[in-house]
């Protein structure tokens, strides 16, 4: 198992997000149209899509690089607030990369907390609110938490990807605060947010390809 | 439901090639910066006005620029924000050395998009303001949420406030109007359907006969609470009250009544439904002095009707009176 993620590993994690983003793109559809306009799937697929076509080697050569081109296509072709956050997510993990050729387990650590830091910025979110932070906050502190007490990258990965699942899985059960969804109030519950639903997948991704 | 289309996925572009075809003289298409802007270009020293949404809300607002209302729109796709790329063109396109006032409605990810945009901005040379439209009453502002929507008000808020840019007034008198505007005005929807978008080709809720949706935005999606159709009359009078109960307007005070069609619903449906609220507000004393009717502020295809009542002050029923030319409003000229 290797200790650090490459540039190569990263672009592997994203050529997987994409992948599982197109697969699940009716059922990310469904979930949205429950409490929005159903088209959370559609939107994440066009961004996706739109990432692997701009992924070059001449913009993609470090991980500051690669994953500033897959945030910087996010927020040009996705619009809506997935655009923005997903667009912010990766961004601030790129910005968090500094000149480092491969990212260690902290390092790692430290570009997650900031993508996570980073949506709370733009999108005004706390845990609670039925948005992908639901999903992405309990996954961050997994990693620190596994990370902290000595365990190697990919158990860190595994445990966030659980904890993202589960962090899904809860927002069934809350009413929504942010977004369209929260125009509908007790409407919303018994049902996964679609962006939680998303983010974990993506952090899924993660623990298949960089652990 | 039975659609003309080509490709789904070009159902917004071929819209907006169609629209600037209709109407070159008015506004024009840039499919590069996907941006709609006026034949003319900016008017020096004018401040520019700019919005953006999701398509499918159609004439919302590439139908509005023109002479007196907007400078620029920025369409997403359907019910889907503009990106910022979209917005930072607008704004530059626009700008003629007074500024850009951003008109922004108060939905999640149009809030964050044209923040991203503001701050790619703040590199460039350009003063910018915003205003926010949140006019939803059926949306309670709980701190905390995501708040009330902007609705009809942005119509409101696009002639008035244009207008005012348009005679000359600084961008911070206008941003001052559009947001009196904004403060004035009250809008409850309610759908008798949902909508099918193109790329989804099935409707986005199952809405059983003799059921309607209270409490709609303009996304197609379900609103607030479900409750019995009754009839016209019944319908009018809930709507009125969730409108007069939150804009508690001043006695005898005179105010202008917009009452919108949600794209499906007959233009005869509309003016019936005028004529209940006409009633209604003179039953309690208030002066409809000003009125629009139409489908304004669409959903696609869904059946339904919103109500925005706007409480006047001259001003505001001398800039609603200025002349005005668009694709889709057009008065006085």
């Amino acid at each position: 198992m290797p200790e650090a993620i490459s540039t190569q590993a990263l672009a592997d994690w994203i050529h997987e997000s994409a992948r599982l983003v197109r697969t699940n793109k009716e059922a990310l559809n469904d979930l949205d149209s429950t409490c929005g306009d159903g088209d959370h799937g559609s939107n994440l697929h066009r961004g996706f899509s739109a990432v692997v076509e701009a992924l070059e080697p001449e913009n993609s050569e470090s991980p500051r690089a690669l994953l500033k081109t897959v945030g910087a296509t996010l927020v040009s072709k996705v619009g809506g607030s997935s655009g923005a956050l997903y667009g912010t997510f990766f961004l601030r993990m790129a910005l968090a990369c500094g000149t480092e050729a491969v990212l260690d387990g902290r390092a790692f650590g430290k570009a997650f907390a900031a993508a996570a830091q980073g949506i709370v910025d733009r999108g005004q979110v706390e845990v609670g609110d039925k948005t992908l932070y639901d999903a992405l906050a309990p996954a961050v502190e997994a990693y620190e938490r596994e990370v902290s007490a000595g365990q190697g990258l990919g158990a860190a990965l595994d445990a966030a990807a659980e904890a993202a699942g589960a962090g899904r899985d809860a927002t069934a059960q809350m009413m929504a605060r942010k977004g369209r969804a929260s125009y509908l109030g007790e409407r919303t519950l018994g049902y996964a947010d679609a962006g939680s639903t998303s983010m974990a997948l993506i952090i899924g991704a993660a623990a298949k390809t960089l652990g | 439901m039975q659609k003309f289309l080509n490709a789904p996925a070009d159902a917004v572009t071929e819209y907006l090639v169609g629209l600037s075809a209709a109407h070159s003289e008015i506004v024009r298409f840039d499919a590069d910066t996907r941006i709609v802007t006026r034949t003319g270009g900016p008017k020096a020293g004018k401040v520019g006005l700019v919005a953006g949404g999701g398509s499918g809300c159609e004439p919302l607002h590439n139908g509005y620029v023109g002479h007196g209302m907007l400078d620029a729109a920025c369409p997403g796709e359907i019910f889907t924000s503009p990106v910022p790329d979209q917005i930072v063109a607008a704004t530059r396109a626009v700008d003629a050395g007074a500024g850009v006032l951003h008109i922004i409605k108060n939905f999640s990810g149009e809030v964050m998009n044209f923040g991203m945009a503001a701050e790619l901005l703040a590199f460039d040379d350009i003063t910018t303001d915003s205003v926010l439209i949140n006019d939803d009453v059926a949306v309670k502002d709980i701190p905390g949420t995501a708040g009330r929507r902007g609705l009809g008000a942005t119509i409101l808020v696009e002639k008035i406030a244009g207008a005012a840019a348009e005679r000359g007034d600084s961008l911070e008198t206008v941003a001052g109007i559009a947001r009196r505007v904004n403060r004035g005005a009250r809008t409850f929807g309610v759908g008798l359907s949902s909508c099918t978008p193109p790329l989804r080709g099935k409707p986005i809720f199952e809405l059983p006969e003799g059921e309607v949706e209270l409490g709609i935005g303009i996304s197609g999606e379900p609103g607030r609470q479900r409750a019995r159709l009754g009839t016209a009359a019944e319908l009018a009078s809930v709507m009125l009250e969730e409108v007069l109960t939150d804009l508690q307007p001043a006695q005898e005070a005179e105010v202008l009544v917009f009452v919108n069609g949600m794209g499906a619903t007959p233009q005869s449906e509309l003016y019936l439904l005028y004529g209940e609220f006409e009633r209604g507000l003179q039953t309690r004393g208030l002066k409809p002095v000003r009125s629009l009717v139409g489908n304004y502020l669409t959903s696609l295809d869904q059946a339904g009707a919103a109500l925005t009542i706007l409480e006047l002050d001259d001003e505001m029923k001398e800039l609603w009176d200025a002349p005005v030319c668009t694709p889709s409003i057009r008065w006085g000229v």
